[in-house]
């Protein structure tokens, strides 16, 4: 193995899906402009080539149809890798998800298997307006049925990946557009990393402390991430020494990873691309909520995420509503200043 | 049905000012998005410039927008695609804010919320969305309110030929069959879904076959010319306004750019551009009305100078605009003065 071999996230995907392909003939990928286009953000760059057309598979646009025939071919004993471009189109196919894809386990008391990976492009950040830049992770966290996957780094990505196409459960694979390392959209460099070359798996349900600190706990998933580490280092010069968390996958979620660091910190900002509303802030919030017994705050929560309203199209609009680095140090700057009120004695 | 010099003029000029449009976006669309000016490593930078974002022009398929718009009227609607632009200047959308709208700027059509595959102009009863196939339903229910009010009003649903794969296609054609509406539902086939070319994703060579599923009339229009596009419509046109119901149509047409600009187009084959722009439909009308006399040479010179001088100025209107201010993100979720719990009166 050369130690560092730097690739790109979408690099790091479409190798590792390339690797289980090779080991397991069970394994196929279809979807819209995946094949000879290598995938709009080059998830499945390359596989055509080696794979061939049989399993490397161009979809019309009738998602529908594509989408509900990975559920049913994973039934029947195959392992379909299936893409939707933009997790804004789930609109068009949402019965096959969530209706039978994740629940056809659960119908079935455990008895139907659904080893399906549904791949799609999350985020916004370059101005691509309300149809095509949202996250919407917490909206397929929120329904029960789908294990949800949300890497930061090409590292994470092809290990996550592996383990997503060996999972026999129906795994939601998102990437962030603005850390996959295309040629076309400016990205955060720290999401290109040193890969291995052999395949390796990430387990689910392990989020990963990017960066250790005492002050405070930042907790992150995607591309936030990235953004949190450039704030936390921008803390750091200031004296305030940030825990970053990667929470990695949301479905199932690493609570103890984050019950323990703010058991440390006693301080927690919550940031996402995400809604703010009903979602993934509201979640970790509420986690230490119902643990405040084994935690002692320092200050209230924080929370980070896009203020109820669409992505708008406009530059400044966008780069509002969006969190970004600023956004980030001047939320635990402000943590730091905030007290709580003494608890009332009983 | 004949068509007289005014309409033949007016299409032309049309035609004329698209494809200047779409010409001077592709120049303003690169701006700023090229090395030096970008992040190291990068070819393109799709987020930056004074234009971001996806942007799809709809260079060579002019002649579906005018041949259909030349027959409607201010109080019929048309629902266009995610390449909106031919559509939405045929309809009649000024240049000023929609060109604004594409610059995120507050004079714009959204006040820079929409972007360029989301332009709303209520009074010219325009729209259009970035989902693929989602024009038809939206057209069926403009149709529906027509038909409750007693207008003759028709809407026109535009969708590319990938977009007939979609579910929304063929549960609006049998809404539209079944209830009668009027809509005319217009296929613009350009050959390519993004990559993916019509025969292996399409299981019929005419979509406009698949009308006889649904009960309605199918109509295959196979040249991609303004004349030709106007006169095949029209029994169709006149059918919807008539109350008899819809009808689906197919275009034969031709996408001269990519996908969207910056798209490396190595699915498509190296000379299909420039063969294509061979029986490019403009100059052929241009031809023809100078043959008819209806245009002198003269006349040809100063319709391209006025219909430049309209887009240009429309760009320098959009460039001078000011930016919206951030928190106007935070605006329009819902109407003006119902944003609040209260009971409505």
């Amino acid at each position: 193995m050369k130690p560092n071999r730097i690739l790109t996230m979408a690099q790091a995907i479409s190798e590792g899906i390339a690797q289980e392909m090779t080991r397991d003939a069970n394994v196929f990928v279809m979807g819209e402009d995946i094949a000879s286009y290598g995938g709009i953000f080059g998830a499945t760059g390359g596989l055509l080539e080696k794979f061939g057309k049989d399993r490397i598979m161009d979809t019309p646009i009738s998602e529908t149809a594509f989408i509900g025939a990975a559920t049913g071919a994973a039934a029947a004993g195959l392992r379909p890798i299936v893409e939707l471009m933009f997790v804004d189109f789930f609109g068009v196919c949402m019965d096959q998800i969530y209706n039978h894809l994740a629940k056809n386990t659960y119908m079935s008391g455990g008895h139907v298997k659904l080893p399906v990976v549904l791949t799609t492009a999350i985020g916004g950040g370059y101005s691509d307006a309300t149809q095509h830049s949202q996250c919407l992770y917490g909206t397929f966290a929120h329904m029960p049925g789908i294990k949800v996957v949300v890497p930061s780094n090409a590292y994470d990505a092809k290990g996550l990946m592996i383990q997503a196409i060996r999972d026999d459960n129906p795994v939601m694979f998102m990437y962030h557009k603005g850390i996959m390392g295309l040629p076309w959209m400016a990205y955060f460099e720290g999401s290109s990393n040193a890969v291995p070359e052999e395949a390796y798996v990430i387990a689910f349900g392990e989020a990963k402390i990017v960066k250790e600190g005492a002050d405070l706990t930042i907790v992150s998933i995607s591309q936030m991430v990235q953004k949190a580490v450039l704030a936390a280092n921008e803390l750091a010069e200031q004296g305030i020494h940030a825990e970053v968390i990667d929470l990695r996958t949301l479905v199932p979620l690493d609570t103890e990873t984050v019950l323990k660091s703010v058991r440390k910190t006693g301080r927690l900002l919550i940031a996402d691309e995400d809604y703010l509303g009903f979602g993934l802030t509201g979640e970790i919030a509420a986690l230490i909520a119902e643990n405040l017994d084994t935690i002692r705050l320092k200050s209230p929560i924080k929370r980070l995420a896009v203020p109820n309203v669409p992505i708008p199209y406009s530059r400044p609009l966008e780069q509002f509503v969006i969190p970004q680095v600023a956004n980030i140090v001047l939320a635990a700057q402000q943590l730091l200043l905030q007290k709580i009120a003494h608890a009332v004695p009983a | 049905m004949q068509i007289g010099k005014e309409k033949l003029l007016w299409m032309y000029e049309k035609m004329v000012q698209i494809r200047y449009y779409e010409e001077t976006m592709a120049a303003v669309y690169m701006e700023g998005k090229l090395p030096p000016a970008i992040q190291k490593g990068l070819a393109f930078d799709i987020g930056a410039g004074p234009v971001p974002g996806e942007m799809h022009l709809a260079a060579g398929q002019e002649p579906v927008a005018v041949g259909i718009c030349a027959h409607l009227t201010d109080d019929d609607t048309v629902v266009g695609t995610h390449r909106p632009h031919h559509f939405a200047i045929a309809k009649g959308v000024p240049l000023n804010p929609m060109t604004a709208e594409m610059f995120g700027k507050v004079t714009g059509l959204g006040k820079g919320k929409g972007g360029h595959m989301h332009l709303f102009d209520n009074e010219h009863k325009f729209s259009c969305s970035g989902i693929i196939g989602a024009s038809m339903p939206i057209a069926c229910g403009t149709a529906l309110a027509a038909k409750k009010m007693g207008k003759n009003w028709v809407s026109v649903a535009f969708f590319g030929e990938g977009a007939a794969n979609q579910g929304a296609f063929h549960e609006s054609l049998n809404l539209a069959a079944v209830w009668k509406l009027p809509v005319i539902f217009i296929c613009e086939d350009n050959h390519w879904a993004i990559s993916v070319p019509k025969p292996k994703a399409t299981s019929v060579e005419w979509i406009a076959d698949r009308a006889a599923g649904y009960g309605i009339p199918g109509i295959r229009i196979p040249e991609n010319d303004a004349v030709h596009i106007f006169e095949a419509v029209a029994p169709a046109i006149a059918r919807a306004r008539r109350g008899e119901g819809p009808t689906l149509i197919e275009i034969k047409t031709d996408r001269y750019f990519g996908h969207f600009q910056g798209d490396p187009e190595t699915y498509r084959p190296k000379d299909e551009v420039s063969n294509l722009r061979k029986s490019d439909p403009i100059p052929k009308l241009a031809a023809m009305l100078v043959e008819k006399q209806f245009m002198t040479p003269a006349e040809e010179t100063a319709i391209t100078t006025n219909m430049h001088q309209l887009v240009d100025r429309a760009f320098e209107f959009a460039r001078q605009s000011d930016y919206p201010s951030a928190h106007d993100a935070l605006q329009d979720v819902f109407v003006k003065g119902q944003t609040t719990t209260r009971a409505l009166a």
